[in-house]
């Protein structure tokens, strides 16, 4: 039990004037200590919604209706940080410090109109109390460590004078600075292009290898979940469908859903005549949620009068994976 | 943050809302207009004031210059459902008579209601007869005394002892009209001027660019107010309303080309676009079928918000003397009498024009802003 | 972007030169001139003139001269002398006349300028902050009301209201012992007492504009990422807040100092009449009835000059506040 930090019964909804968003609604799993777990699921999946749920930050009109983040971070007792003030001096302490933030966007992540020296030696300094010349040493440190060449003029940049790769390193190493235990990737390849994409890609596995630093990896790009993951946790509409380590959810995919997502991704050892194969249907509005197993009306498997009327829970299976499928359930029996 | 199930509805396509997703731009507009109460109340006010202007000679208990002197300055009557007169006989809908007694060192008139005196009022009355539009000869009014000159002084009387209500209900015509006729001569300018500007680039943009420029840099009712001195005092009153129009939208247009400008400068690369001209499609096609209804819908909404400017810039100039003059009837023309501090500390109501400015201009924003906001796809 | 200044500064001189051509025909647009005017106004009066005199006068006053040679003259004599001409109706230099007006003027715009930006700040800010609270929808609708009532009706309102219920008149900048003293503390205190009207009527558009131009581009802020990113850094609400959205927001609320001066100067026009204050307004209107040109034209130069100058203070100020367009 060397949890760094663990999710339980989590539901976040939004009170829209259409109606309810269930964004997040029944997650649960963990992260153990320095280990990467990936998040993956489609647009609207919830996945970003689990992201700012844990740092107790869902924006209005949302609002974590169920649901505990126990946080763990040396072995003590554990904190519900959503019990806490999400304004409160509590969570702010943790926020920045202990669990770090990386947006999905470089662009827009930074101030317009502040220099990044600006706003890294802000944070370091809220933080770690440094005196304002130590805490400018410690930021061009860190932009040294994320691969900025010349760092030190770097620092009184403005964030549109960079690239986009850039702007993500700055704003990787504004996220590490203080040392945290728990980084919160948001899709932090999304925007950039391939080559990018690798480099910072590299960049994670060097500072969890570096600084020992548990990552929640979101993203909906299998490549990348491959690339980086030790745990995999597949979401569908707010929900877990599956969960477990990535090698057995790439080889042995239980919930159909995992199995679409994975047909879907082009690959070179495919027999070239083969077409690509698509997930069947749209995700659903997020106000006409289906009855019954949330996937049964894109599902390939789904058996009517069961699927589309009795919502299966997350089960766990003795090797320590879960799966939300009935059907699943049968075949492994 | 563009993630997360909360994602503009609009966004998950298809599976949400059928009958949305294949309803034209127009109806989705309209969807969301309607759930926009306020906007959409203030849509039906703006309707409504405008059939009024259209039907003020009906609806105006009087016309608009009958004057009676010896109601000057008198103070406006409550409407009665119910009561008695003096020999307790039983009205409905009715209004008091006036006791009047001259001051004769002030020379002014005082005016107490006469609890006793009954005028009645009926629907469909006999009044003065007038031209409907200035064609349908016709005598019937919508309300007003059942027996014709009466007083009745809904909002007051004025120096010449004309009825405020009467004259209000006829500068709507004039106040309204203004506004819309302004602001087309606005938007077809603007169109115009922008569209070549955006579309053509190069010089022609660059001298339309520099003449908007240079148009917002003088101060707007200076600007107007030089011009609209120069029209002559003895020329139609028709020719000044016209006058005075076109010199409001000197300015008006300027806003409408930049819009105007700014779309087709984006929509020129965009891929729609693109697309449609290597489907082959000529300019012309291009222009009308494919940019201007994609900004048509924001361009009703700045126009909206354009017209009570204009109101507003009509009531200012005519309220200074160089704008519209009577015997034209309009909110400033009526507003000018409240000029002297004197008299209006006589006869406060005298203002009660300006609560129709208010109305006019409170609804005519309100709409545009919903308008706006009904338009533009990415709002919230 | 010292360049960016001085590019800045030599464009506003072509500008300026056809603002002050454009004074000119405007002004020389109604038919006749003074001197006609002047005549009328006599004749008004049951008084003969001479023709002969009338078009002695007329030449005195170049009238017989073509137009672009009238203009010559006069934007010359403004240019190399600072001389702006006579003003036939008051039979003194326009530049006396001018000035103090012209100042009053400014001082007005100015002390509404404050005015309207310590209320429309906060009042923004909260609005946007607390979207949808009541005190939001109370500042909203006062900001729509105040867009709605025509200046001018607010004025009247306003000297109604304090003459009947405090007994005062409004009227004016100053009171009678102080209209024509120098200038001392006195006049200054005096003064202050007077201001307040007029700051108040020419105030509350542009306070109701300013409201909302700060609540939508503050909430356009506050739904960016980086608002998130620094409350993902642990920042306090406030000073996350002041230091990023607001401060990102000021910048179009800077750039509406470019609008909100001439609104104000044209507003200020309409208002002073009402309020009979010595500013320019009422000498204006004066000068356009009776023709008397050099001054009307002096004016609305000199206006549009202000405008021109109170554009590019704020583009400057914009360019020093915001490092994308400083480093354009």
């Amino acid at each position: 039990m060397n949890d760094l930090i663990k999710v339980e019964g989590l539901r976040t909804h939004f009170f829209t004037d259409e109606g309810v968003v269930k964004a997040v609604d029944g997650v649960e799993f963990s992260i153990p200590m320095g280990k990467t777990v990936c998040v993956v699921g489609e647009s609207g999946s919830g996945k970003s919604m689990t992201g700012r749920s844990i740092l107790n930050m869902i924006p209005y009109p949302g609002r974590v209706l169920e649901g505990a983040v126990h946080w763990r971070p040396n072995g003590a007792a554990p904190i519900d940080l959503l019990s806490l003030d999400p304004k409160g001096r509590a969570i702010r302490a943790i926020r920045g410090k202990d669990i770090a933030l990386i947006s999905q966007e470089p662009m827009a992540a930074l101030s317009p109109v502040h220099t990044i020296g600006n706003q890294m030696v802000e944070t370091i300094r809220m933080h770690l109390g440094l005196s304002k010349s130590e805490a400018r040493q410690r930021a061009v440190e860190m932009l040294d460590k994320v691969g900025i060449p010349r760092p030190a003029d770097r620092l009184d940049s403005y964030a549109f004078e960079l690239s986009g790769g850039m702007r993500q390193r700055v704003c990787i190493a504004l996220a590490v600075a203080c040392e945290p235990k728990l980084l919160i990737a948001d899709e932090p390849t999304t925007a950039l292009d391939v080559t990018t994409q690798a480099n910072i890609l590299d960049l994670f596995r060097q500072l969890r290898d570096d600084m020992g630093v548990s990552i929640l990896f979101i993203t909906h790009d299998l490549g990348v979940v491959a690339e980086i993951a030790d745990e995999v946790v597949v979401m569908y509409l707010g929900q877990v469908v599956e969960q477990g380590p990535v090698r057995q959810i790439f080889h042995d995919p239980l919930h159909p859903y995992t199995r679409a997502l994975l047909g879907s991704v082009p690959r070179l050892s495919r027999n070239r005549k083969e077409r690509l194969a698509t997930i069947h249907g749209m995700v659903p509005s997020p106000f006409e949620r289906p009855s019954g197993c949330l996937f049964h009306p894109r599902c390939d498997v789904a058996e009517s009068g069961l699927c589309d009327r009795v919502m299966p829970a997350l089960t766990r299976t003795p090797t320590g994976r879960a799966v939300r499928c009935v059907k699943a359930e049968a075949s492994h029996e | 943050m563009t993630e997360a199930a909360i994602d503009r509805p609009g966004d998950a396509p298809a599976g949400e809302k059928k009958s949305v997703a294949v309803s034209g731009q127009w109806r989705l507009i309209w969807l969301r207009f309607r759930r926009h109460k306020l906007a959409f109340w203030s849509g039906v006010i703006v309707i409504a004031i405008y059939l009024v202007a259209a039907f003020s000679d009906f609806l105006a208990p009087t016309t608009a210059n009958h004057y009676a002197a010896q109601y000057t300055y008198a103070p406006p009557q409550r409407v009665k459902l119910f009561g008695q007169d003096a020999q307790g006989q039983r009205h409905l809908f009715y209004v008091n008579d006036y006791v009047v007694t001259v001051d004769s060192i002030a020379l002014t008139r005082n005016f107490e209601v006469d609890e006793s005196a009954v005028i009645g009022l009926g629907f469909f009355v006999k009044g003065e007869p007038y031209r409907l539009w200035g064609l349908v000869p016709m005598e019937r009014r919508l309300f007003g005394p059942k027996e014709a000159g009466q007083p009745f002084y809904l909002f007051g009387a004025d120096r010449l002892g004309r009825d405020v209500f009467s004259r209000t209900v006829h500068g709507t015509r004039v106040s309204m009209s203004i506004g819309l006729i302004g602001v087309a001569i606005s938007l077809a300018l603007g169109i115009l001027l922008g569209g070549i500007s955006g579309l053509l680039g190069g010089w022609v943009d660059e001298v339309i660019q520099r003449t908007i420029e240079f148009l917002k840099a003088i101060p707007t009712i200076p600007l107007w107010m030089g011009l609209a001195a120069a029209i002559p005092l003895n020329i139609q009153p028709l020719i000044v309303y016209f006058w005075i129009t076109v010199i409001l939208s000197l300015i008006g247009w300027t806003d409408i080309a930049r819009i105007v400008r700014g779309r087709f400068l984006a929509l020129k690369t965009e891929d729609f676009v693109t697309a449609a001209r290597l489907d082959g499609c000529g300019q012309q096609r291009i222009i009308w079928r494919h940019m201007v209804p994609s900004f048509m819908s924001h361009l009703i909404a700045s126009t909206t918000l354009a017209i009570p400017a204009m109101i507003l810039a009509e009531t200012a100039l005519s309220f200074l003397g160089i704008g519209l003059r009577p015997p034209v009837v309009s909110w400033g023309v009526l507003l000018k009498e409240s000029q002297s501090i004197l008299a209006v500390s006589n006869a406060p109501w005298l203002f009660l024009p300006g609560l129709a400015v208010i109305i006019a201009v409170l609804s005519l924003n309100f709409l545009g802003d919903g308008l706006r906001d009904a338009a533009d796809p990415y709002g919230r | 972007m010292l360049t960016y200044i001085l590019r800045r500064i030599l464009f506003m001189v072509p500008i300026t030169l056809a603002i002050s051509l454009v004074t000119f025909i405007i002004i020389q647009l109604p038919p006749g001139d003074f001197v006609t005017a002047l005549s009328a106004q006599m004749s008004e009066n049951n008084e003969q003139i001479d023709p002969a005199t009338l078009e002695a006068l007329r030449q005195r006053y170049g009238f017989d001269q073509p137009m672009i040679v009238q203009y010559w003259k006069w934007i010359t004599n403004i240019v190399l002398y600072g001389d702006f001409g006579q003003s036939f109706e008051w039979n003194r230099p326009v530049s006396d006349l001018i000035w103090e007006r012209l100042g009053l003027t400014l001082v007005v715009s100015f002390a509404t300028l404050i005015f309207v930006w310590v209320l429309a700040f906060p009042i923004g800010i909260y609005s946007a902050v607390r979207q949808y609270s009541w005190g939001d929808y109370i500042a909203t609708f006062f900001g729509f009301i105040g867009l709605a009532v025509p200046n001018f009706l607010l004025a009247l309102v306003l000297m109604y209201f304090t003459s009947r219920y405090m007994g005062a008149n409004v009227g004016g900048l100053f009171s009678a012992d102080y209209v024509n003293a120098d200038w001392s503390w006195g006049r200054i205190v005096d003064l202050m007492n007077h201001l307040w009207v007029p700051v108040i009527v020419l105030g509350t558009g542009g306070t109701a504009a300013l409201i909302r131009v700060m609540r939508a581009n503050l909430l356009d802020e506050l739904q960016k990422p980086y608002v998130e990113m620094a409350r993902a850094r642990g920042l306090s609400e406030t000073w996350l807040l002041l230091k990023y959205p607001v401060r990102v927001a000021l910048n179009p609320f800077i750039s509406t100092l470019g609008w909100i001066l001439p609104t104000l100067v044209s507003g200020a026009v309409v208002t002073a009449i009402v309020l009979s204050l010595p500013t320019s307004g009422p000498l204006l209107l004066n000068a356009l009835f009776a023709q008397d040109m050099y001054l009307a034209g002096s004016f609305i130069l000199l206006l549009s000059i202000l405008t021109l100058i109170g554009t590019l203070i704020s583009d400057l100020l914009l360019a020093w506040l915001d490092p994308r367009i400083r480093y354009d």
